[in-house]
Protein backbone atom coordinates (compact mmCIF):
# COMPACT_ATOMS: atom_id res chain seq x y z
CA UNK A 1 0.00 0.00 0.00
CA UNK A 2 1.70 3.18 -1.19
CA UNK A 3 -0.27 5.48 1.12
CA UNK A 4 0.84 3.52 4.13
CA UNK A 5 4.45 3.78 3.06
CA UNK A 6 4.48 7.54 2.79
CA UNK A 7 2.94 7.85 6.20
CA UNK A 8 5.63 5.72 7.73
CA UNK A 9 8.44 7.41 5.86
CA UNK A 10 7.71 10.72 7.53
CA UNK A 11 8.79 10.33 11.15
CA UNK A 12 6.21 11.13 13.79
CA UNK A 13 6.46 14.77 14.83
CA UNK A 14 6.80 13.73 18.46
CA UNK A 15 10.04 11.84 17.92
CA UNK A 16 11.54 14.73 16.03
CA UNK A 17 11.03 16.77 19.18
CA UNK A 18 12.58 14.51 21.71
CA UNK A 19 15.82 13.95 19.84
CA UNK A 20 16.02 17.58 18.81
CA UNK A 21 19.33 19.05 19.93
CA UNK A 22 17.59 22.35 20.69
CA UNK A 23 15.86 20.63 23.58
CA UNK A 24 19.13 19.66 25.20
CA UNK A 25 19.79 23.24 26.28
CA UNK A 26 23.02 24.44 27.81
CA UNK A 27 24.60 22.69 30.79
CA UNK A 28 23.84 25.46 33.29
CA UNK A 29 20.18 25.53 32.42
CA UNK A 30 20.08 21.77 32.83
CA UNK A 31 21.72 21.95 36.24
CA UNK A 32 19.04 24.39 37.37
CA UNK A 33 16.29 22.27 35.87
CA UNK A 34 17.66 19.24 37.68
CA UNK A 35 18.04 21.08 40.98
CA UNK A 36 14.49 22.36 40.62
CA UNK A 37 13.12 18.86 40.05
CA UNK A 38 15.11 17.47 42.97
CA UNK A 39 13.68 20.14 45.30
CA UNK A 40 10.13 19.60 44.08
CA UNK A 41 10.21 15.83 44.26
CA UNK A 42 12.04 14.96 47.44
CA UNK A 43 10.45 14.96 50.85
CA UNK A 44 10.84 17.91 53.15
CA UNK A 45 12.09 16.86 56.58
CA UNK A 46 9.29 16.88 59.10
CA UNK A 47 10.14 17.02 62.81
CA UNK A 48 7.43 16.12 65.26
CA UNK A 49 7.43 17.09 68.93
CA UNK A 50 6.23 14.80 71.73
CA UNK A 51 3.03 13.16 70.65
CA UNK A 52 0.90 13.36 73.79
CA UNK A 53 -1.81 11.06 72.47
CA UNK A 54 0.82 8.30 72.66
CA UNK A 55 1.01 8.83 76.44
CA UNK A 56 -2.50 9.96 77.33
CA UNK A 57 -4.50 7.34 75.44
CA UNK A 58 -2.90 4.29 77.09
CA UNK A 59 -3.21 5.97 80.52
CA UNK A 60 -6.87 6.71 79.85
CA UNK A 61 -7.45 3.10 78.78
CA UNK A 62 -5.81 1.91 82.01
CA UNK A 63 -7.94 4.22 84.15
CA UNK A 64 -11.11 2.98 82.46
CA UNK A 65 -10.17 -0.65 83.13
CA UNK A 66 -9.33 -0.03 86.80
CA UNK A 67 -12.58 1.87 87.29
CA UNK A 68 -14.54 -0.99 85.72
CA UNK A 69 -12.74 -3.42 88.00
CA UNK A 70 -13.51 -1.30 91.08
CA UNK A 71 -17.15 -0.97 89.99
CA UNK A 72 -17.50 -4.75 89.61
CA UNK A 73 -15.96 -5.38 93.02
CA UNK A 74 -18.15 -2.77 94.70
CA UNK A 75 -21.26 -4.56 93.38
CA UNK A 76 -20.27 -7.33 95.83
CA UNK A 77 -21.12 -10.45 93.81
CA UNK A 78 -18.11 -12.31 95.17
CA UNK A 79 -16.30 -12.50 98.48
CA UNK A 80 -13.65 -9.82 98.83
CA UNK A 81 -10.87 -12.35 99.52
CA UNK A 82 -11.68 -14.16 96.25
CA UNK A 83 -11.96 -11.05 94.11
CA UNK A 84 -9.95 -8.25 95.69
CA UNK A 85 -10.44 -4.70 94.42
CA UNK A 86 -7.76 -2.46 92.93
CA UNK A 87 -7.15 -0.81 96.30
CA UNK A 88 -6.62 -4.18 98.08
CA UNK A 89 -4.10 -5.24 95.47
CA UNK A 90 -2.37 -1.89 95.65
CA UNK A 91 -2.21 -2.25 99.44
CA UNK A 92 -0.77 -5.75 99.15
CA UNK A 93 1.75 -4.44 96.61
CA UNK A 94 2.79 -1.86 99.22
CA UNK A 95 3.19 -4.54 101.87
CA UNK A 96 5.30 -6.71 99.54
CA UNK A 97 7.36 -3.63 98.62
CA UNK A 98 7.91 -2.93 102.32
CA UNK A 99 9.17 -6.47 102.81
CA UNK A 100 11.41 -6.04 99.76
CA UNK A 101 9.83 -9.15 98.26
CA UNK A 102 8.43 -7.65 95.09
CA UNK A 103 11.68 -5.89 94.23
CA UNK A 104 13.61 -9.09 94.76
CA UNK A 105 11.18 -11.09 92.64
CA UNK A 106 11.13 -8.60 89.79
CA UNK A 107 14.92 -8.26 89.85
CA UNK A 108 15.56 -12.01 89.93
CA UNK A 109 13.13 -12.76 87.12
CA UNK A 110 14.14 -9.84 84.95
CA UNK A 111 17.80 -10.71 85.27
CA UNK A 112 17.16 -14.31 84.29
CA UNK A 113 14.81 -13.36 81.50
CA UNK A 114 17.28 -10.89 80.00
CA UNK A 115 20.29 -13.18 80.35
CA UNK A 116 18.36 -16.14 78.92
CA UNK A 117 17.10 -13.98 76.07
CA UNK A 118 20.56 -12.66 75.23
CA UNK A 119 22.03 -16.18 75.19
CA UNK A 120 19.16 -17.21 72.89
CA UNK A 121 19.92 -14.32 70.52
CA UNK A 122 23.59 -15.24 70.36
CA UNK A 123 22.78 -18.89 69.69
CA UNK A 124 19.81 -18.39 67.36
CA UNK A 125 21.14 -15.67 65.04
CA UNK A 126 23.96 -17.62 63.36
CA UNK A 127 21.80 -20.75 63.31
CA UNK A 128 18.96 -18.82 61.67
CA UNK A 129 21.24 -17.27 59.04
CA UNK A 130 22.78 -20.64 58.30
CA UNK A 131 19.40 -22.33 57.96
CA UNK A 132 18.03 -19.53 55.80
CA UNK A 133 21.02 -19.56 53.46
CA UNK A 134 21.83 -23.25 53.09
CA UNK A 135 19.04 -25.14 51.38
CA UNK A 136 19.78 -28.73 52.56
CA UNK A 137 20.04 -27.57 56.18
CA UNK A 138 16.81 -25.62 55.86
CA UNK A 139 14.99 -28.61 54.36
CA UNK A 140 16.38 -30.94 57.01
CA UNK A 141 15.87 -28.88 60.15
CA UNK A 142 13.16 -26.37 59.17
CA UNK A 143 10.18 -28.56 60.17
CA UNK A 144 11.85 -29.47 63.46
CA UNK A 145 12.44 -25.82 64.33
CA UNK A 146 8.85 -24.94 63.50
CA UNK A 147 7.70 -27.85 65.60
CA UNK A 148 9.83 -26.75 68.55
CA UNK A 149 8.20 -23.35 68.36
CA UNK A 150 4.76 -24.90 68.68
CA UNK A 151 5.81 -27.17 71.55
CA UNK A 152 4.99 -25.32 74.80
CA UNK A 153 8.29 -24.85 76.58
CA UNK A 154 6.64 -25.82 79.89
CA UNK A 155 6.82 -29.34 78.53
CA UNK A 156 10.57 -29.17 79.07
CA UNK A 157 10.26 -28.40 82.80
CA UNK A 158 10.03 -32.01 84.03
CA UNK A 159 12.96 -33.04 81.84
CA UNK A 160 14.99 -30.06 82.96
CA UNK A 161 14.35 -30.79 86.65
CA UNK A 162 15.51 -34.38 86.15
CA UNK A 163 18.65 -33.25 84.31
CA UNK A 164 19.60 -30.12 86.21
CA UNK A 165 17.74 -30.48 89.53
CA UNK A 166 16.33 -27.41 91.24
CA UNK A 167 19.02 -25.03 89.96
CA UNK A 168 19.17 -22.01 87.69
CA UNK A 169 20.22 -24.43 84.95
CA UNK A 170 16.65 -25.71 84.81
CA UNK A 171 15.26 -22.21 84.43
CA UNK A 172 17.71 -21.21 81.70
CA UNK A 173 17.20 -24.46 79.81
CA UNK A 174 13.46 -23.88 79.64
CA UNK A 175 13.91 -20.24 78.63
CA UNK A 176 16.34 -21.17 75.85
CA UNK A 177 14.09 -23.91 74.51
CA UNK A 178 11.30 -21.36 74.34
CA UNK A 179 13.16 -18.44 72.81
CA UNK A 180 15.66 -19.97 70.38
CA UNK A 181 13.16 -21.57 67.95
CA UNK A 182 11.08 -18.43 67.66
CA UNK A 183 14.10 -16.21 67.02
CA UNK A 184 15.34 -18.65 64.36
CA UNK A 185 11.92 -18.77 62.76
CA UNK A 186 11.60 -14.97 62.80
CA UNK A 187 14.97 -14.60 61.12
CA UNK A 188 14.17 -17.25 58.50
CA UNK A 189 10.85 -15.66 57.61
CA UNK A 190 12.56 -12.27 57.49
CA UNK A 191 15.10 -13.69 55.02
CA UNK A 192 12.32 -15.33 52.98
CA UNK A 193 10.66 -11.96 52.49
CA UNK A 194 13.74 -10.23 51.08
CA UNK A 195 13.12 -9.05 47.51
CA UNK A 196 15.22 -11.39 45.30
CA UNK A 197 16.70 -8.35 43.62
CA UNK A 198 18.77 -7.50 46.72
CA UNK A 199 20.67 -10.76 46.25
CA UNK A 200 21.22 -9.99 42.56
CA UNK A 201 22.55 -6.57 43.52
CA UNK A 202 24.83 -8.20 46.07
CA UNK A 203 26.14 -10.66 43.48
CA UNK A 204 26.69 -7.91 40.90
CA UNK A 205 28.48 -5.78 43.49
CA UNK A 206 30.81 -8.70 44.14
CA UNK A 207 29.81 -9.75 47.66
CA UNK A 208 31.21 -13.07 48.88
CA UNK A 209 29.06 -15.45 50.95
CA UNK A 210 29.93 -13.92 54.31
CA UNK A 211 29.51 -10.35 53.09
CA UNK A 212 26.22 -11.34 51.49
CA UNK A 213 24.97 -12.80 54.78
CA UNK A 214 26.15 -10.03 57.09
CA UNK A 215 25.92 -6.90 54.96
CA UNK A 216 22.94 -7.63 52.75
CA UNK A 217 20.80 -10.52 53.99
CA UNK A 218 20.85 -9.68 57.70
CA UNK A 219 20.06 -5.95 57.37
CA UNK A 220 17.45 -6.67 54.69
CA UNK A 221 15.80 -9.21 56.99
CA UNK A 222 15.95 -6.92 60.02
CA UNK A 223 12.20 -6.15 60.24
CA UNK A 224 11.37 -9.87 60.29
CA UNK A 225 14.30 -10.58 62.59
CA UNK A 226 13.09 -7.92 65.02
CA UNK A 227 9.65 -9.54 64.95
CA UNK A 228 11.36 -12.81 65.84
CA UNK A 229 13.28 -11.12 68.66
CA UNK A 230 10.07 -9.69 70.10
CA UNK A 231 8.44 -13.07 69.99
CA UNK A 232 11.61 -14.63 71.36
CA UNK A 233 11.48 -12.28 74.33
CA UNK A 234 7.80 -13.06 74.89
CA UNK A 235 8.61 -16.77 74.84
CA UNK A 236 11.55 -16.25 77.21
CA UNK A 237 9.40 -14.39 79.68
CA UNK A 238 6.51 -16.84 79.54
CA UNK A 239 8.76 -19.89 79.80
CA UNK A 240 10.54 -18.28 82.71
CA UNK A 241 7.29 -17.74 84.60
CA UNK A 242 6.19 -21.31 83.91
CA UNK A 243 9.53 -22.66 85.10
CA UNK A 244 9.49 -20.53 88.25
CA UNK A 245 5.96 -21.59 89.16
CA UNK A 246 6.71 -25.29 88.77
CA UNK A 247 10.30 -25.47 90.00
CA UNK A 248 10.42 -23.94 93.45
CA UNK A 249 13.10 -24.42 96.08
CA UNK A 250 16.63 -25.76 95.80
CA UNK A 251 19.12 -23.15 94.68
CA UNK A 252 16.49 -21.48 92.48
CA UNK A 253 16.13 -17.88 93.60
CA UNK A 254 12.86 -16.12 94.39
CA UNK A 255 11.29 -14.82 91.18
CA UNK A 256 7.89 -13.49 90.18
CA UNK A 257 6.69 -17.00 89.37
CA UNK A 258 7.74 -18.10 92.85
CA UNK A 259 5.82 -15.16 94.32
CA UNK A 260 2.78 -16.21 92.34
CA UNK A 261 3.05 -19.77 93.59
CA UNK A 262 3.52 -18.58 97.16
CA UNK A 263 0.29 -16.55 96.85
CA UNK A 264 -1.53 -19.66 95.64
CA UNK A 265 -0.23 -21.79 98.54
CA UNK A 266 -1.31 -19.16 101.05
CA UNK A 267 -4.64 -18.64 99.23
CA UNK A 268 -3.73 -14.97 99.22
CA UNK A 269 -5.56 -13.61 96.18
CA UNK A 270 -4.14 -10.09 96.60
CA UNK A 271 -0.58 -11.43 96.34
CA UNK A 272 -1.53 -13.50 93.30
CA UNK A 273 -3.05 -10.45 91.62
CA UNK A 274 -0.08 -8.28 92.59
CA UNK A 275 2.31 -10.83 91.06
CA UNK A 276 0.26 -11.10 87.86
CA UNK A 277 0.21 -7.32 87.52
CA UNK A 278 3.97 -7.16 88.10
CA UNK A 279 4.57 -9.80 85.38
CA UNK A 280 2.32 -7.85 83.02
CA UNK A 281 4.01 -4.56 83.88
CA UNK A 282 7.47 -5.92 83.10
CA UNK A 283 6.20 -7.17 79.74
CA UNK A 284 4.66 -3.81 78.86
CA UNK A 285 7.70 -1.82 79.99
CA UNK A 286 10.13 -3.94 77.96
CA UNK A 287 7.93 -3.50 74.90
CA UNK A 288 7.56 0.26 75.41
CA UNK A 289 11.13 1.04 76.42
CA UNK A 290 13.11 -1.43 74.32
CA UNK A 291 11.32 -2.88 71.32
CA UNK A 292 8.92 -0.09 70.34
CA UNK A 293 11.62 2.60 69.91
CA UNK A 294 13.89 0.23 67.96
CA UNK A 295 11.03 -0.84 65.73
CA UNK A 296 9.82 2.71 65.11
CA UNK A 297 13.30 3.82 64.19
CA UNK A 298 13.85 0.85 61.91
CA UNK A 299 10.60 1.33 60.03
CA UNK A 300 10.99 5.08 59.85
CA UNK A 301 14.45 4.88 58.32
CA UNK A 302 13.17 2.58 55.61
CA UNK A 303 10.15 4.75 54.93
CA UNK A 304 7.72 2.06 56.09
CA UNK A 305 5.97 4.06 58.81
CA UNK A 306 3.80 6.33 56.66
CA UNK A 307 0.12 5.51 57.13
CA UNK A 308 0.68 3.03 59.95
CA UNK A 309 -1.25 3.45 63.19
CA UNK A 310 1.80 2.97 65.38
CA UNK B 1 38.63 -5.61 25.84
CA UNK B 2 35.54 -6.08 23.70
CA UNK B 3 32.41 -8.02 24.52
CA UNK B 4 31.80 -10.87 22.11
CA UNK B 5 28.69 -13.04 21.89
CA UNK B 6 28.85 -16.08 19.63
CA UNK B 7 25.83 -18.27 18.89
CA UNK B 8 24.60 -17.57 22.39
CA UNK B 9 21.47 -19.46 23.42
CA UNK B 10 19.39 -19.69 26.58
CA UNK B 11 16.37 -21.75 27.51
CA UNK B 12 14.77 -22.25 30.88
CA UNK B 13 14.13 -25.92 31.57
CA UNK B 14 12.40 -27.65 28.66
CA UNK B 15 10.64 -24.50 27.42
CA UNK B 16 11.12 -22.77 24.10
CA UNK B 17 14.46 -20.97 23.82
CA UNK B 18 14.45 -17.41 25.11
CA UNK B 19 17.63 -16.53 23.25
CA UNK B 20 18.82 -18.35 20.18
CA UNK B 21 22.02 -17.83 18.20
CA UNK B 22 22.72 -14.31 19.41
CA UNK B 23 25.82 -12.83 17.75
CA UNK B 24 27.25 -9.44 18.57
CA UNK B 25 30.54 -7.69 19.14
CA UNK B 26 30.75 -4.58 21.26
CA UNK B 27 33.94 -2.55 21.13
CA UNK B 28 35.60 -1.02 24.17
CA UNK B 29 34.16 2.37 25.02
CA UNK B 30 31.17 1.84 22.77
CA UNK B 31 27.60 2.79 23.75
CA UNK B 32 25.23 0.15 22.42
CA UNK B 33 21.47 0.30 22.74
CA UNK B 34 19.82 -3.11 22.83
CA UNK B 35 16.29 -2.68 21.59
CA UNK B 36 13.41 -5.10 21.65
CA UNK B 37 9.75 -5.54 22.52
CA UNK B 38 8.86 -6.46 26.06
CA UNK B 39 9.48 -10.11 26.75
CA UNK B 40 12.07 -10.65 24.03
CA UNK B 41 14.82 -11.75 26.38
CA UNK B 42 16.69 -8.44 26.61
CA UNK B 43 16.96 -8.67 30.36
CA UNK B 44 17.98 -12.33 30.17
CA UNK B 45 20.77 -11.40 27.78
CA UNK B 46 21.90 -8.66 30.13
CA UNK B 47 21.80 -11.05 33.10
CA UNK B 48 24.00 -13.46 31.15
CA UNK B 49 26.46 -10.67 30.40
CA UNK B 50 26.47 -9.79 34.10
CA UNK B 51 27.11 -13.38 35.11
CA UNK B 52 23.79 -13.64 36.98
CA UNK B 53 22.66 -16.41 34.63
CA UNK B 54 24.49 -19.00 32.57
CA UNK B 55 23.91 -19.39 28.84
CA UNK B 56 22.78 -22.85 27.74
CA UNK B 57 24.77 -22.77 24.51
CA UNK B 58 27.28 -20.69 22.63
CA UNK B 59 30.29 -18.73 23.74
CA UNK B 60 30.61 -15.48 25.60
CA UNK B 61 33.57 -13.21 26.06
CA UNK B 62 33.32 -10.50 28.71
CA UNK B 63 35.94 -8.57 30.68
CA UNK B 64 37.33 -10.81 33.39
CA UNK B 65 36.56 -8.34 36.18
CA UNK B 66 32.86 -8.64 35.41
CA UNK B 67 30.39 -5.89 34.79
CA UNK B 68 28.65 -3.13 36.67
CA UNK B 69 24.88 -3.36 36.54
CA UNK B 70 22.10 -0.83 36.83
CA UNK B 71 18.59 -2.16 37.38
CA UNK B 72 15.24 -0.90 36.19
CA UNK B 73 14.20 0.21 39.64
CA UNK B 74 17.08 1.70 41.53
CA UNK B 75 17.48 -1.39 43.78
CA UNK B 76 19.16 0.74 46.42
CA UNK B 77 19.28 -0.80 49.87
CA UNK B 78 16.59 1.00 51.90
CA UNK B 79 18.45 0.66 55.20
CA UNK B 80 21.42 2.67 53.94
CA UNK B 81 21.73 6.33 53.04
CA UNK B 82 22.58 7.28 49.46
CA UNK B 83 26.19 7.74 50.47
CA UNK B 84 26.36 4.44 52.37
CA UNK B 85 24.89 2.61 49.37
CA UNK B 86 27.77 3.88 47.26
CA UNK B 87 30.31 3.17 49.97
CA UNK B 88 29.06 -0.41 50.27
CA UNK B 89 29.60 -0.89 46.53
CA UNK B 90 33.11 0.51 46.88
CA UNK B 91 33.82 -1.81 49.80
CA UNK B 92 32.44 -4.94 48.11
CA UNK B 93 34.31 -4.17 44.89
CA UNK B 94 37.50 -3.98 46.90
CA UNK B 95 38.08 -7.66 47.58
CA UNK B 96 41.77 -7.11 48.36
CA UNK B 97 40.91 -4.59 51.10
CA UNK B 98 43.26 -2.06 49.53
CA UNK B 99 41.19 1.02 50.37
CA UNK B 100 40.56 2.72 53.68
CA UNK B 101 37.21 3.88 54.98
CA UNK B 102 38.25 7.50 54.52
CA UNK B 103 39.31 7.01 50.91
CA UNK B 104 36.03 5.28 50.18
CA UNK B 105 34.09 8.16 51.75
CA UNK B 106 35.99 10.63 49.59
CA UNK B 107 35.36 8.55 46.47
CA UNK B 108 31.63 8.28 47.32
CA UNK B 109 31.44 12.06 47.61
CA UNK B 110 33.11 12.43 44.20
CA UNK B 111 30.60 10.06 42.66
CA UNK B 112 27.70 11.93 44.27
CA UNK B 113 29.06 15.12 42.78
CA UNK B 114 29.36 13.43 39.41
CA UNK B 115 25.61 12.75 39.41
CA UNK B 116 24.87 16.22 40.88
CA UNK B 117 23.69 14.90 44.22
CA UNK B 118 26.43 16.19 46.48
CA UNK B 119 23.87 17.57 48.95
CA UNK B 120 21.66 14.50 49.16
CA UNK B 121 24.20 11.95 50.38
CA UNK B 122 22.66 11.58 53.82
CA UNK B 123 19.14 10.97 52.59
CA UNK B 124 17.65 7.53 52.53
CA UNK B 125 16.26 6.10 49.30
CA UNK B 126 12.63 6.64 50.30
CA UNK B 127 13.33 10.35 50.80
CA UNK B 128 14.54 10.74 47.23
CA UNK B 129 12.53 11.09 44.02
CA UNK B 130 12.63 8.37 41.38
CA UNK B 131 15.07 10.34 39.25
CA UNK B 132 17.37 11.01 42.19
CA UNK B 133 17.30 7.33 43.16
CA UNK B 134 18.32 6.35 39.63
CA UNK B 135 21.19 8.82 39.77
CA UNK B 136 22.36 7.31 43.06
CA UNK B 137 22.06 3.88 41.43
CA UNK B 138 24.14 5.17 38.51
CA UNK B 139 26.76 6.48 40.93
CA UNK B 140 26.74 3.10 42.68
CA UNK B 141 27.28 1.23 39.43
CA UNK B 142 30.14 3.60 38.59
CA UNK B 143 31.58 2.91 42.03
CA UNK B 144 32.24 -0.64 40.89
CA UNK B 145 34.82 0.78 38.52
CA UNK B 146 34.32 -1.83 35.82
CA UNK B 147 34.90 -1.09 32.17
CA UNK B 148 31.56 -2.64 31.19
CA UNK B 149 28.34 -1.04 32.41
CA UNK B 150 25.08 -2.88 31.81
CA UNK B 151 21.83 -0.95 32.12
CA UNK B 152 18.44 -2.65 32.18
CA UNK B 153 15.80 -0.08 31.20
CA UNK B 154 17.02 2.20 33.96
CA UNK B 155 14.85 5.18 33.02
CA UNK B 156 11.66 3.34 32.05
CA UNK B 157 9.71 4.33 35.15
CA UNK B 158 10.61 8.02 35.11
CA UNK B 159 8.61 11.00 33.87
CA UNK B 160 9.55 12.51 30.51
CA UNK B 161 11.38 15.60 31.81
CA UNK B 162 13.46 13.62 34.27
CA UNK B 163 14.24 11.04 31.60
CA UNK B 164 15.49 13.69 29.16
CA UNK B 165 17.69 15.08 31.91
CA UNK B 166 19.12 11.71 32.75
CA UNK B 167 19.83 11.01 29.09
CA UNK B 168 21.99 14.12 29.00
CA UNK B 169 23.58 13.18 32.27
CA UNK B 170 24.34 9.63 31.17
CA UNK B 171 25.83 10.88 27.91
CA UNK B 172 28.04 13.31 29.82
CA UNK B 173 29.19 10.62 32.26
CA UNK B 174 29.83 8.14 29.44
CA UNK B 175 32.05 10.71 27.72
CA UNK B 176 33.84 11.52 30.98
CA UNK B 177 34.46 7.94 32.06
CA UNK B 178 34.87 6.14 28.73
CA UNK B 179 32.86 3.11 29.82
CA UNK B 180 31.50 0.46 27.51
CA UNK B 181 27.75 0.67 27.96
CA UNK B 182 25.08 -1.83 26.97
CA UNK B 183 21.76 -0.10 27.43
CA UNK B 184 18.61 -2.21 27.22
CA UNK B 185 15.39 -0.43 26.31
CA UNK B 186 12.09 -0.90 24.51
CA UNK B 187 11.92 2.79 23.67
CA UNK B 188 13.15 3.52 20.14
CA UNK B 189 13.70 7.24 20.73
CA UNK B 190 15.75 6.49 23.81
CA UNK B 191 17.86 4.00 21.86
CA UNK B 192 18.54 6.53 19.09
CA UNK B 193 19.13 9.31 21.58
CA UNK B 194 21.78 7.40 23.52
CA UNK B 195 23.35 4.64 21.45
CA UNK B 196 26.14 4.85 18.93
CA UNK B 197 24.70 1.64 17.62
CA UNK B 198 21.23 0.18 17.99
CA UNK B 199 20.78 -3.59 18.00
CA UNK B 200 17.29 -4.92 17.45
CA UNK B 201 16.47 -8.16 19.24
CA UNK B 202 13.62 -10.26 17.85
CA UNK B 203 11.14 -11.96 20.16
CA UNK B 204 10.77 -15.67 20.89
CA UNK B 205 13.47 -16.60 20.30
CA UNK B 206 15.57 -13.53 20.90
CA UNK B 207 18.12 -12.96 18.18
CA UNK B 208 19.88 -9.89 16.82
CA UNK B 209 17.95 -9.29 13.59
CA UNK B 210 19.01 -5.79 12.60
CA UNK B 211 21.39 -3.05 13.62
CA UNK B 212 21.81 0.63 12.83
CA UNK B 213 24.66 3.04 13.36
CA UNK B 214 23.73 6.34 14.93
CA UNK B 215 26.13 8.87 13.47
CA UNK B 216 27.08 12.33 14.61
CA UNK B 217 24.75 13.63 11.90
CA UNK B 218 21.79 12.00 13.62
CA UNK B 219 22.73 13.73 16.83
CA UNK B 220 22.85 17.20 15.39
CA UNK B 221 20.11 16.98 12.78
CA UNK B 222 16.69 16.37 14.33
CA UNK B 223 15.20 15.48 10.95
CA UNK B 224 17.72 12.70 10.34
CA UNK B 225 17.27 11.41 13.88
CA UNK B 226 13.51 11.34 13.40
CA UNK B 227 13.92 9.46 10.13
CA UNK B 228 16.08 6.83 11.78
CA UNK B 229 13.62 6.54 14.66
CA UNK B 230 10.86 5.98 12.12
CA UNK B 231 12.81 3.29 10.31
CA UNK B 232 13.65 1.44 13.49
CA UNK B 233 10.12 1.74 14.82
CA UNK B 234 8.77 0.24 11.61
CA UNK B 235 11.17 -2.67 11.82
CA UNK B 236 10.33 -3.24 15.48
CA UNK B 237 6.59 -3.25 14.75
CA UNK B 238 7.12 -5.69 11.91
CA UNK B 239 8.96 -7.93 14.35
CA UNK B 240 6.12 -7.76 16.85
CA UNK B 241 3.41 -8.28 14.22
CA UNK B 242 5.02 -11.58 13.23
CA UNK B 243 3.63 -12.94 16.48
CA UNK B 244 0.04 -11.85 15.80
CA UNK B 245 -0.88 -15.12 14.13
Amino acid sequence: MPTDDTRLAAPPAESRHITSPSLKGNPDELRDLEAGLDKLQSDAVRKAGIDWSRVLLPVAALVVLVLAWQFYVSLGFKRRDLVPGPLDVLGQMGVLWGEGKIQEAVWTSLQRGVVGFLISVVVATPLGLLLAQVRPLRRAFGPLISGLQVLPSVAWVPAAIIWFGLTDGTVYFVVLMGAIPSIINGLISGVDQIPPQYRSVGTVLGANRLQMALQIILPAALPGYLGGLKQGWAFSWRSLMAAEIIAVGGSIGFGLGSLLDQGRILSDMSTVMAAILAILAVGILIELLVFAPIERRLLQRRGLLAGSTR
Amino acid sequence: MPVVLEHLGKRFGDGAPVLDDVNATIAKGEFVALLGASGCGKSTLLNILAGLEEPTSGALEVPSDGAAFMFQDSALFPWLTARANIELALQLADAAKATTRASRAARAQELLELVHLAGAGDKRPHELSGGMRQRVALARSLAQDRQLLLMDEPFAALDAITRDLLHDELERIWKETGRTIVFVTHNVREAVRLGQRVLLLSSRPGRVVAEWDVTEEHRTDAGRAGELTGTITRRLREEIRRHAN
